[in-house]
C-alpha cells in the first residue's frame, strides 16, 4: 500500500467508523492513525463511561469496544481490499484499572491473515503500550457477509456509504 | 457513601436494580437486571447507540462483551455477601451470531467460586435461548488486596 492509498484508506475508515457506526460515535471513538495491518484508536475520558462510580474508573466494556474495533480495523488494513469481517472471538486480559480522567488508546496489529481468518493482537493504554491497561488476542472471519461487496474504488466507497446512510435511517436515526 | 455499601443497606444482599442504576456505563448502554426466584437475567434493550454495523444492522461486539461482563459481575455479587465490585482478570468472548436490532438477554453461571478468584460462564441470546448470539467465560478477582483501595 503506497502513501496515497494509505491516506485514502484512512479517510474511508475514519468516515466509516465515526459517521456510520452509531456506537463508535456514542462513545466518541476515533481513528488516530492507521498503517498496513495496524490501527490506533482513541476514546476520551467521559463520565458516562464509568464502571465504578466510587473510583471513576472506566468500565471494562469500553475497553472491550476499543480493542474489538481496533482489531477489526487492523484486519481491514491487512487485506488487499475492504471486505465485510466479523469477530469470531476475543480474549481480553486486564492488567490494571484505567486511570480516571485519562483518555484511552487502543493499538491493534493483525499479524497473520489466512484465506478465511485474521489473527490480531491489541493493547489498550494511556500513554505508552509499555504500560498496558489491557491486552487482547482475537480472530476475525473474513468475507463474513458476501452479500455486501466492498472495494477500495471511489465508486464502491460511494455505494457503501449510500447503503450505510440508508441503513442508518432504517435503524432509527 | 460507597456504592455497594449503599445497595447492601437496603437489604441483606446488594439490591442489583439499584446497583446497576448507579453504574454510569450500564445506564449508558441501557442495561437492566431482573431477578425471578433465584434466577438472575439481565436485559440489554435495543437502542440506536449500541449499533456497531449499520448495514446489517448488528449490535457492536464491544457492547455485547460489556453486557456479558457486567452480567457475570452481577451474578457474582448476587451469590456473595460481598460489598465490593469483582474485578475482571480476563474475559474470552465467542461471537456466535450477529446481534440483531432487538432486545438481548443474558444469564451467567458461576463455574467455580474460589476464595480469591471466580470462574464464570455467560450466554446472551435474543429470540431463542438455545441459539445464543454470544458466550463468554472469564476470571474475576473477588477480594481487593490489602493495599488496593481502587
Amino acid at each position: 500500500m503506497d502513501a496515497e492509498q494509505l491516506k485514502e484508506a484512512e479517510e474511508v475508515i475514519k468516515s466509516m467508523l465515526i459517521d456510520h457506526v452509531p456506537h463508535a460515535k456514542a462513545i466518541q471513538m476515533e481513528v488516530q492513525k492507521i498503517e498496513p495491518a495496524k490501527a490506533w484508536l482513541t476514546i476520551p475520558y467521559q463520565d458516562k463511561l464509568v464502571g465504578n462510580p466510587d473510583t471513576g474508573v472506566i468500565h471494562g466494556g469500553v475497553i472491550t469496544s476499543l480493542l474489538d474495533n481496533a482489531s477489526g480495523i487492523a484486519t481491514q488494513m491487512a487485506l488487499p481490499e475492504r471486505q465485510s469481517i466479523a469477530t469470531l472471538d476475543l480474549r481480553i486480559d486486564y492488567m490494571k484499572p484505567a486511570t480516571p480522567g485519562e483518555g484511552l488508546v487502543g493499538h491493534a496489529h493483525c499479524y497473520k491473515i489466512t484465506k478465511n481468518i485474521g489473527f490480531v493482537r491489541a493493547t489498550a493504554y494511556h500513554t505508552t503500550p509499555e504500560d498496558p491497561i489491557a491486552t487482547s488476542v482475537g480472530t476475525f472471519m473474513l468475507a463474513a457477509n458476501r452479500a455486501v461487496p466492498m472495494g477500495n474504488t471511489a465508486e464502491a466507497i460511494a455505494k457503501t456509504e449510500a447503503l450505510m446512510k440508508k441503513a442508518n435511517k432504517r435503524s432509527g436515526e | 457513601m460507597d456504592l455497594l455499601e449503599k445497595a447492601v443497606l437496603n437489604g441483606e444482599k446488594a439490591n442489583l436494580e439499584e446497583l446497576i442504576a448507579a453504574i454510569p456505563y450500564a445506564q449508558f448502554i441501557g442495561m437492566k437486571v431482573e431477578k425471578k426466584g433465584s434466577e438472575l437475567t439481565t436485559l440489554l434493550p435495543f437502542s440506536h447507540d449500541i449499533i456497531g454495523n449499520p448495514m446489517l444492522p448488528a449490535l457492536h461486539g464491544g457492547v455485547i462483551g460489556a453486557f456479558l461482563e457486567t452480567t457475570a459481575m452481577m451474578q457474582l455479587i448476587d451469590i456473595s455477601d460481598g460489598i465490593y465490585l469483582p474485578k475482571t482478570i480476563d474475559l474470552t468472548i465467542d461471537y456466535l451470531r450477529s446481534g440483531k436490532p432487538k432486545d438481548t438477554f443474558a444469564r451467567a453461571r458461576v463455574t467455580k467460586h474460589g476464595r480469591r478468584v471466580a470462574n464464570v460462564h455467560v450466554e446472551a441470546w435474543q429470540d431463542d435461548k438455545e441459539k445464543p448470539i454470544a458466550a463468554a467465560h472469564g476470571h474475576f478477582l473477588l477480594k481487593p488486596s490489602q493495599d488496593d483501595n481502587a
